[in-house]
């Protein structure tokens, strides 16, 4: 493409390597029509902010702002206590970082650290099967085995096995995998002369991995857990599932008792009836919530993309 | 024994430890590996956990009904209920997204790894996949209610399988369109010179070079974005997957588009919250659910491990 230098044959001009007017255009076409793809993500994310924000403001505008403070979320009743389900979804959030952090953390210090190149190859794989387990299945087993089993002991007689804490775990088991590859990315990444200074020193495994590879690797550490944390509030099915509220919930952080977040009060109202649609603001409240949600986990995702970045400068 | 050069090695290497840790143990240490150890197994042993109650308890309903539960329709009776409707929607939906998002997801990535230069619309376009993938699903269940159900209701029919499959489409699209752009960019700068430098322009580099190369990872990043898509439950019901029970109405290929639909995760839900004598078919529908993800994911590990290139 650069142009030839003097001791080329000098007829040649930038015309003839061009190509045949039909194979430009074919060129242009195909360009185009990769561009149009990749164009429809900017479209997908415009029409997401606008049909949320259109019905949302809708909301806003004809509910009695008062009724947003009041302590319970009853749609049906026109009672839109947004704070209820605030705390909800950061009860059963907080409850899976609870499980998820360590059990994710230790084993992406084990996999980056202390494992053998053949644990790896077979632990890795069955992480992404964890992964990929569907969240109904596991809403199903946090409701018919972790509450009876687990939650139970710990909060006797909790209501008929519906409560945030059996939700909280499922959560957890569901981001855990989340947690540990992206940890285990940025601890991997960490250069090995950092490793090899520090056991020059003398420094045994456990110093260094605690010592040198977590403080070098605490950005994508910080972006594993942040991330862990949006997965967790924007998950719906583990908490429709187990932690109870159906139809409406009264305000409450009690890990024993039933609850209900902003995702599972969205579903709860798709649910619940055909009539969404109909004259009460249930309809316009399904697109608020959504905006809340939207709006929650966009911002955990820009810092922790600010966080992996910053990762990936370094090394 | 200890007569080989090896072992008197090893035993000599073993000494010199010795004398460096002086003769003890760190405890610490060991209770620390041991720690990880113990979260490690304990992740590992949830997923065993899980895949023990749920086979345990799901393959006697299959065993027992066999092929009628996985053909009979829904029903109100949990002995006669069945997943078959549950199975053909969900396979409509797969075709939804094989057809748009992969030519689609693909396409783009082709885009933003070959053809894109760095420029603000590039960033604005990489910004814009980043964060789709991170919205939460239930989002894109609102965002398909908003579009196709409500404002495009005369072309999708309303809660339709047309409208269930262009959400999950557009659900999937992003995570496509990432899988494919790390599988171009792992492809070295030399193939693509090389094909340059016979002359050949952007898109035949492209189709003749690139795309083969990066075909291996490509298959593997769309097959496991399908199993996600597969597994996806939240927005199929903000978008109108059936719950309860519907007649069979595919007896046109429009009937079908505009008709109702209803598939496997969904169905798995709906039995969840019904009274404890649907307890065994939840099992038996997810000891389904999850043996078609297991293959699909098998058969992805296999692509990555088959044609794996190292360069």
């Amino acid at each position: 493409m650069t142009a030839s230098s003097s001791a080329q044959p000098p007829r040649l001009s930038i015309g003839d390597l061009r190509g045949s007017p039909a194979r430009r255009r074919k060129e242009f076409g195909v360009r185009l029509l990769f561009l149009a793809a990749a164009s429809l993500s900017i479209v997908i994310s415009f029409l997401i902010i606008l049909s949320l924000a259109g019905e949302a403001w809708t909301f806003i505008s004809q509910v009695d702002l008062p009724l947003l403070i009041e302590r319970g979320w009853f749609p049906r009743r026109d009672l839109y206590s947004v704070q209820t389900i605030v705390a909800g979804t950061f009860t059963v959030a907080a409850i899976g970082m609870l499980v998820a952090a360590p059990l994710g953390l230790g084993a992406a210090i084990y996999l980056s650290e202390y494992a053998s190149t053949r644990v790896r190859r077979t632990v890795k794989p069955i992480l992404e099967i964890l992964a990929g387990i569907p969240s109904v299945v596991l809403g199903y087993f946090a409701l018919q085995v972790i509450s009876p089993t687990i939650v139970d002991p710990i909060c006797p007689g909790a209501t008929e096995g519906f409560n945030m804490a059996a939700a909280g775990i499922g959560v957890g088991i569901l981001i855990t995998p989340l947690i540990a590859s992206v940890a285990e990315d940025a601890m991997y990444a960490v250069p090995r002369s950092l490793r090899e200074a520090s056991y020059g020193l003398g420094a045994r495994k456990r110093t260094t991995s605690l010592k040198i590879v977590f403080p070098a690797a605490i950005s994508g550490i910080v972006a594993a857990l942040i991330l862990g944390l949006s997965r967790g509030i924007g998950e719906t099915m583990v908490v429709s599932i187990a932690a109870g509220a159906t139809g409406g919930s009264l305000f409450s952080v009690n890990p024993c008792a039933p609850g209900q977040t902003m995702t599972a009060a969205m579903t709860a109202l798709a649910t619940g009836s055909d009539q969404v649609r109909g004259a009460t603001l249930a309809f316009p409240s399904l697109f608020f919530v959504g905006m809340l949600l939207f709006i929650f986990t966009l911002a955990l995702n820009l810092v922790a993309d600010r966080f992996v970045r910053r990762v990936r400068i370094r090394y | 024994m200890a007569s080989t050069p090896r072992a008197q090695a090893r035993t000599g290497a073993e000494s010199v430890r010795r004398a460096i840790e002086g003769g003890r143990t760190d405890w610490w240490s060991v209770t620390f590996q041991g720690f990880l150890v113990l979260l490690l197994l304990l992740t590992l042993g949830v997923l065993a956990w899980l895949l023990t109650v749920v086979f345990v308890n799901g393959v006697p309903v299959l065993a027992e009904r066999g092929f009628d539960f996985l053909t009979s329709p829904l029903a109100s009776r949990a002995e006669a209920a069945g997943v078959g409707q549950a199975i053909v929607g969900s396979l409509y939906l797969m075709f939804f997204v094989v057809i748009l998002s992969f030519p689609l997801g693909i396409g783009a990535a082709v885009y933003l790894e070959e053809y894109a230069h760095d420029s603000w619309s590039t960033r604005l376009i990489n910004t814009g996949v980043r964060n789709l993938a991170g919205v939460p699903s239930i989002v894109y269940g609102l965002l398909g209610l908003a579009i196709f159900v409500v404002a495009l209701a005369d072309f999708t029919g309303g809660r339709s399988l047309t409208s269930g499959g262009l959400t999950m489409a557009i659900l999937v699209l992003p995570i496509v369109i990432i899988t494919s752009a790390e599988a171009l960019r792992a492809v070295p700068e030399a193939i693509r010179e090389a094909a340059f430098g016979v002359g050949a322009t952007r898109w035949e580099v492209v189709r003749s070079h690139v795309l083969p190369y990066a075909a291996p990872g490509i298959f593997t990043g769309t097959i496991l974005s399908m199993a996600r898509a597969f597994g996806e439950t939240a927005p199929l019901i903000l978008v109108g997957a059936v719950i309860g029970g519907f007649n069979v109405e595919y007896d046109s290929v429009v009937g079908t588009l505009q008709g109702r639909y209803t598939a496997l995760p969904t169905v798995v839900y709906d039995w969840a919250r019904k009274p404890a004598s649907f307890g065994p078919n939840v099992y038996a529908a997810i000891v389904v659910l999850i043996v078609v993800l297991l293959l699909v994911n098998a058969l992805a590990i296999y692509l990555r491990n088959r044609f794996e290139q190292r360069w």
